[in-house]
């Protein structure tokens, strides 16, 4: 049932992509996406796709799990090459009734498809490969700069961290309210839509109350714990660049660097 | 016991929730002395754990002061260092532990104190090692059983090397197995740091080994000293709402039947050999 | 009469994944009408697994359910009005109160039976009553009660449906002495009044013994033991091979036997081992 969901699709490794710094896994995935915005040409996005190829060859993550990760956009996908193939104009291939398809809406079909599939399976890696934990931090660690601006960075990143810790608390929560519930003779599978949503209600009204309850229970031992926000507060982990991952910035800045010189020349 | 040598003394301490009709605590006055195993018992609602919440200035007193280690707990320029002395865990484990791992929820405190990352790696060690769950440091939290968790509560709070453990009811959610578990680690913490524990109970075999017992009832402390103390007033325990260890009752009731028998034997090895003696001495007669 | 029959019962949690865990190994067992029964077992025996195949809501991986001599698994009707006649009660019911008064909580089960306002309105009064809340408090608030008003409130409104088998996750957990008592007599008047069966999950040795007529042990998904309280009380060191906790009268009990007083090694309440003494002493060999 709900317990069976798994949460944070992240597969625990020790290969050269799991050990990197986080923070290099965030900014290779900017770099990525800078580039495969760049990308222009047949050439550039077979360049890119070669990229990605490494990637995902170094990380070991099954291929399969990737694409599975795209099933849900399917439609999106599939909505966006009809709509590239019949709605651009230029010289026409075949045309039947109002339909009418281009030797430019083909191209730019097939470069839209490539560009969000490659964009999706790009961005998985990183969660795939990255603990929720540490992409936190190292999101934390990034935007850090923004503090200066008010920006409550470190209280958006507990905020994350702690959702992150609760959500399998809470589910085994709704799990058991909802037996419960039916022990009692609740019905949530038959009836309208709008009965349905009525029989929700002994689910959620408990669900909320526990998990006030447990808020204000983890404020209080939060507190009892020296918390008082990130003024001052250290960390175990502190995250260190380390030689590889300045390799990795260096390659990613060579992979943008090379898509531009192929985009200058129109590839 | 001398005065001085108190760390957490409470003076004429009243307290009352907002929008109650009523004190929760109503003029207590306590002295807890460096070192000691104090067992706190009493109905629910008789205002154990609103006691608990005034050692380390979670809750502030409507009257009267709390002293930790000298200080004031109302002075805020101090409330850091009162809750690094007076460390806390609480009945129901889940809701204590902050990170999805186990490491990192230990290095909760310890990062929170400022401490820099070589200290807090050590600190995060010992405290694992000490409530034994050493290997687990790598483990998600919510995939541990009851008892395990709740001895990773213990270390987030050890890895901040208080002087006072308070302890709010901590087996109330736990299997028997469990509460062995985390008594065991009580006891252990006691042995190894000397440090001062306060326990919050109904568990009657959980205090048998305090150093002393204290009986909440309306607010006030109604019955305050040893185990063997406290349990022999049978009736007045009864009359609180309160049971005695099985020890106690058997030779409380045995004894009302006029049998010469010691009331303070607690523990059942005692206790069986009070009874053998008897048993032995009538037999040789 | 049976009531309750259980043939065989198998249950595997995640079946042909890595996580694949035989909760329930073959239970076969018959409670019968009337009975109270203690069930008791370490955490993960699958006391939590069992009870819930007995209204129907877990199905088992292999074995049948039959309530009065009908497989509960029928249809999804059968399976749904089941849990009209076994009642459960899980671990601190109290989270799942709901509603936003006491009388409506209590008022949820029977609703979902159908039945006519009035006929509501008479079970919420009398499963009330066998849990000792107060008219007073219909109106209020299940969220402004304290914590054992709560669990009253949870029970009564499982009581409300009448159950002819009442079963009772750990009813007592968390509560201090005097409030255990409070809920365990209520629980007893249901079942003295009403007649129905009652099964009572606890960690507590005692509180079972002292309640009970029939005792069951349950470990590794297996009915390790079955028996009157005293059968079941001999095997003391058994039971603590299976990580449970031995009340500490047996204790007291097994040392002094072992000390030379011929006191009998089933005694589970500080009341037998009195009596027990007492009587040894009438037969002049103590005092």
């Amino acid at each position: 049932m709900l317990k069976d969901i798994t949460l944070g699709q992240f597969f625990p490794g020790y290969t050269i992509v799991h050990r990197l710094d986080p923070r290099t896994k965030i900014l290779s995935v900017v770099f990525y996406i800078a580039a495969l915005f760049t990308a222009v040409s047949y050439v550039s996005y077979a360049f890119m796709f070669l990229v990605l190829c490494l990637c995902v060859g170094l990380s070991r993550i099954r291929p399969a799990a990737l694409l599975k990760g795209l099933k849900p956009l399917l439609f999106i996908l599939i909505l966006t090459s009809l709509l590239n193939l019949f709605g651009t104009q230029g010289r026409v291939i075949f045309e039947v009734w109002i339909l009418r398809i281009t030797w430019e809406g083909l191209r730019n079909a097939v470069f839209m498809t490539a560009r969000i599939m490659m964009l999706v399976c790009g961005t998985f890696l990183l969660t795939y490969t990255t603990s929720p934990l540490a992409l936190t931090d190292g999101l934390e660690q990034l935007l850090s700069p923004l503090k200066k601006l008010r920006v409550p960075i470190h209280e958006l990143s507990m905020m994350m961290s702690i959702a992150l810790r609760f959500i399998p608390t809470l589910i085994e929560e709704t799990d058991k309210i909802m037996s419960a519930q039916r022990a009692r003779g609740a019905d949530f599978e038959t009836g309208s839509l709008a009965r349905r949503a009525k029989a929700l209600l002994p689910i959620l009204v408990p669900l909320f109350v526990s998990a006030f309850r447990r808020a204000d229970e983890l404020a209080v031992a939060m507190e009892c714990r020296c918390y008082h926000g990130g003024e001052g507060r250290t960390r175990m982990k502190v995250l260190t660049m380390q030689r590889r991952d300045y390799l990795t910035l260096l390659f990613w800045f060579f992979v943008l660097a090379m898509v531009i010189v192929l985009a200058v020349f129109g590839l | 016991m001398y005065m001085d040598s108190a760390i957490i003394q409470i003076e004429n301490l009243s307290f009352r929730y907002p929008e109650a009709s009523q004190d929760t605590l109503s003029d207590l006055s306590l002295s807890i002395f460096r070192g000691e195993f104090v067992a706190v018992l009493g109905r629910n609602g008789s205002g154990k754990s609103t006691l608990a919440k005034h050692l380390n200035a979670i809750l502030l007193p409507s009257k009267g002061r709390v002293l930790v280690n000298g200080m004031n707990t109302a002075d805020e320029a101090v409330l850091m260092q009162i809750r690094h002395t007076v460390g806390m865990v609480f009945q129901n484990p889940d809701n204590q532990i902050v990170a999805s791992v186990v490491e990192d929820d230990v290095a909760f405190a310890p990062e929170n104190l400022g401490l820099p990352s070589k200290e807090i790696c050590h600190r995060v060690d010992e405290a694992l090692r000490s409530v034994g769950m050493y290997e687990f440091r790598m483990h998600a939290p919510h995939l541990l059983s009851g008892g395990q968790k709740q001895r990773i509560a213990i270390a987030g709070v050890i890895a901040m090397r208080p002087d006072v453990l308070v302890l709010d009811e901590p087996t109330a959610m736990l299997d028997p197995s469990g509460r062995r578990e985390v008594l065991r680690v009580v006891d252990q913490l006691r042995q190894d740091y000397g440090i001062t524990v306060v326990l919050i109970t109904h568990h009657m075999d959980e205090c048998i080994h305090a150093d002393r017992v204290l009986v909440m009832a309306d607010g006030k402390i109604a019955l305050d000293g040893t185990p063997a103390q406290v349990f022999t007033q049978v009736e007045k325990m009864y009359e609180l709402g309160l049971e005695v260890p099985a020890t106690t009752k058997i030779l409380w009731e045995l004894s009302a039947e006029g049998l010469q028998l010691p009331l303070d034997a607690l523990d059942v090895e005692d206790c069986a050999q009070a009874i053998a003696v008897l048993w032995k001495g009538r037999q040789s007669t | 009469m049976t009531i309750l029959r259980l043939e065989n019962l198998c249950h595997v949690y995640g079946r042909g994944t890595p996580f694949e865990k035989k909760a329930l190994n073959g239970v076969s067992l018959d409670l019968l009408s009337g009975q109270y029964t203690a069930l008791i077992g370490h955490t993960g025996s699958g006391k939590s697994t069992l009870i819930q195949h007995m209204n129907g809501l877990l199905k088992p991986s292999d074995g049948r359910v039959l309530f009065e001599g009908e497989d509960i698994f029928r249809s999804k009707e059968a399976t749904h009005n089941i849990r009209f006649q076994v009642g459960l009660v899980f671990q601190y019911p109290e989270h799942q109160l709901f509603e936003e008064t006491v009388w409506r909580d209590i008022a949820f089960g029977p609703g979902n039976m159908g039945l006519r306002q009035d006929e509501i309105d008479e079970r919420v009064r009398e499963a009330a009553d066998f849990t000792g809340i107060p008219e007073e408090l219909f109106g209020a608030s299940p969220l402004e009660l304290s914590g054992g008003q709560k669990r009253r409130v949870a029970i009564a409104g499982v009581i409300a449906m009448r159950p002819r088998l009442l079963i009772l996750d750990e009813p007592t957990a968390g509560l201090d002495p005097a409030g255990c008592a409070d809920i365990l007599d209520n629980i007893d008047r249901y079942h003295r009044e009403t007649g129905a069966a009652i099964l009572l999950v606890t960690h507590s040795m005692e509180e079972a013994a002292r309640r009970a007529d029939r005792l069951l042990v349950l470990s590794e998904g297996k009915i390790v033991m079955d028996g009157l309280p005293n059968e079941v009380f001999s095997h003391a060191e058994k039971l603590r091979g299976m990580g449970l906790d031995i009340p500490a009268p047996t204790l007291l009990a097994l040392r002094l036997r072992e000390l030379g007083v011929p006191v009998s090694p089933s005694v589970f309440t500080a009341e037998q081992l009195r009596d027990e003494l007492l009587a040894l002493r009438k037969g002049d060999s103590l005092c």
